[in-house]
């Protein structure tokens, strides 16, 4: 039915993005199915006295509250990318290696490969999709396109982040603190020099916005 | 290294309120729990699926043990949970402590400091590549050593206290906390007990699976930090090969207690050129009553490196280190 649903939305000019989500979704009900009829309901009431944790969490993301079931297992990268279809958030090296994960948990940068999305809840986490307002883009996010800071962008996303937790910290950074803030990201084309001028950048407009 | 980019194999997950709670779990599961602070170490493991415990028991939610308060005699009491960021940015730690704002600020990157905990710093595993891809080395339970063998790769491993095995302790805080004479506190279901920081961790003389002397049931759940001596001077230095991420290869933590232009006092310890941090007792005694001059620090140097044996690859371990004590004399401040 579902396959029906999809072949019949893209002849009405559905994206190859929004087919791709489609089918994350799909996939994650399906996933999500197995886990709940998986585990015994027996042994649940007795390991929760001591701070046991449940699957069905409510998780705050861009300040949606969003229901979704996660294993104990899932790291929040996973999460967010393979349940919540927020893919904006790059799995690059998948061990805090790189930054291309990079979120922000009650606005402080944390890399979404290597925390569980159990231990998130109860905070605010935000994703380069909760950046726009109103549709306006976020001074980093603007200042990005001014200065085309990036080549082939693949760490853009965690760049992004990290730039909006650096502003938060220090709003008018030099580049040489900039660089230090930023230590955390990869840039595998190696264009740090366009990355640092985007970094100034987004300095210089948040700094005129606010 | 093994990549395998899926789900880290299924687990139970507890996420206790309290040290009480937790140390209850420990105990419950024993080998086969595992305790997750920052989980910056675990997450290799379980991904590499190398460790594959039954039960996590996440700290996240022990509040107790997060947060820098006034210890008592003028000191500092941080909580094991205590981010690495909030221990580096912490106004009393720079002022008083800034040999530990110094190491912890060092640590890899913001990320990695903003989750990764001062406790989970302190306790981590080593980072010796054939340990921790899974090879059933000494450490692992096995009995050879790989990093020792004659082509092995062994740039980053010991110069001394080496028994079978020759990983090296990857801690930046821990050599600071030693020369700090910080005390660590450990709970566990039979009560709380205290050790000094340069107690706290072994070699694999003592025993060759541990790193300190934490066993299954034992959290680390404060570290206590004395009063800040008169007339301390500090330094600090981590070298490594790159500016961000890097462990290191050899660090140096000083505290020199200088009057009257002499060394009256002082802590001299050096990491990642052993299983565990060295704290350089000759070298301490030779200095005192000397004037911390660019002389006494060469010879510092030397008294350092004396005993030391280099692997293939790690000879230069040696001269760092004798240039490390060296300007950790000259250049304290």
């Amino acid at each position: 039915m579902l396959d029906t649903e999809i072949i019949q939305s893209r002849r009405g000019g559905f994206t190859r993005r929004k087919f791709i989500k489609g089918v994350i979704a799909a996939g994650a009900t399906a996933s999500a199915a197995g886990y709940l009829f998986r585990s015994s309901g027996v042994l649940a009431p007795m390991l929760s006295a001591q701070g046991a944790v449940e699957r069905l969490v409510t998780l705050n993301v861009n300040g949606q509250q969003r229901r979704v079931d996660v294993p104990k297992h899932e790291t929040l990268a996973m999460t967010l990318r393979y349940q919540l279809g927020l893919t904006g958030t790059k799995l690059g090296c998948d061990r805090a290696e790189c930054g291309a994960c990079t979120v922000l948990l009650d606005g402080v940068t944390h890399y979404g490969c290597s925390i569980l999305t159990h231990t998130v809840r109860g905070r605010e986490v935000t994703t380069i999709e909760g950046l726009e307002e109103d549709g306006v883009l976020h001074p980093v996010q603007q200042a990005v396109i001014d200065e085309g800071g990036f080549q082939c962008a693949f760490c853009a996303p965690g760049f992004v982040m990290s730039m909006v937790g650096m502003l938060d910290k220090n709003p008018a950074p030099t580049r040489e603190e900039a660089a230090v803030l930023l230590s955390g990201n990869l840039c595998r084309c190696g264009d740090y020099d366009k990355i640092l001028n985007t970094a100034m950048r987004a300095a210089e407009l948040s700094r005129s916005r606010a | 290294m093994a990549v395998i980019r899926d789900m880290i194999p299924p687990f139970e997950l507890y996420q206790p309120a309290g040290v009480d709670d937790a140390v209850r779990l420990m105990e419950q599961y024993g080998d086969e729990g595992w305790v997750l602070a920052g989980g910056l170490d675990t997450f290799d493991w379980f991904k590499d699926r190398i460790k594959r415990p039954a039960a996590v028991i996440d700290l996240a939610a022990v509040d107790e043990i997060r947060g820098i308060a006034e210890g008592g005699d003028g000191g500092l009491d941080i909580g094991a949970m205590t981010s690495l960021t909030a221990v580096a940015e912490h106004a009393d730690v720079q002022s008083r402590y800034p040999l530990l704002a110094e190491a912890a600020g060092l640590v890899a990157t913001p990320q990695i400091r903003n989750q990764g905990t001062l406790g989970g710093n302190i306790v981590q595993d080593t980072r010796c590549w054939y340990y921790r891809s899974g090879w059933p080395c000494y450490r692992a339970g096995g009995n050879i050593c790989y990093a020792s063998t004659r082509r092995a790769m062994n740039r980053e491993h010991c110069i001394m206290g080496a028994d079978r095995c020759v990983a090296v302790n990857p801690s930046d805080t821990a050599p600071a906390l030693v020369a700090l004479d910080a005390e660590m506190v450990v709970a566990s279901s039979s009560g709380e007990r205290t050790y000094a920081a340069a107690d706290f961790f072994i070699g694999p003389d003592i025993d060759i699976e541990r790193m300190t002397v934490l066993e299954p049931g034992d959290l680390l759940t404060r570290i206590v930090l004395p009063a800040p001596r008169e007339g301390a001077r500090w330094y600090f230095e981590k070298i490594r090969d790159r500016k961000s991420w890097d462990f290191s290869l050899v660090t140096v933590a000083s505290m020199l207690q200088v009057q009257g232009g002499v060394i009256q006092d002082a802590r001299v310890v050096v990491n990642s050129i052993a299983p565990y941090p060295v704290r350089m007792g000759a070298v301490e005694a030779a200095i005192r009553g000397r004037e911390p001059s660019d002389e006494t620090g060469q010879m510092a140097g030397e008294i350092a490196v004396e005993g030391a044996r280099a692997l293939r690859h790690n000879d230069y371990k040696i001269a760092l280190t004798r240039n490390l004590v060296k300007r950790s004399i000259r250049d304290a401040a």
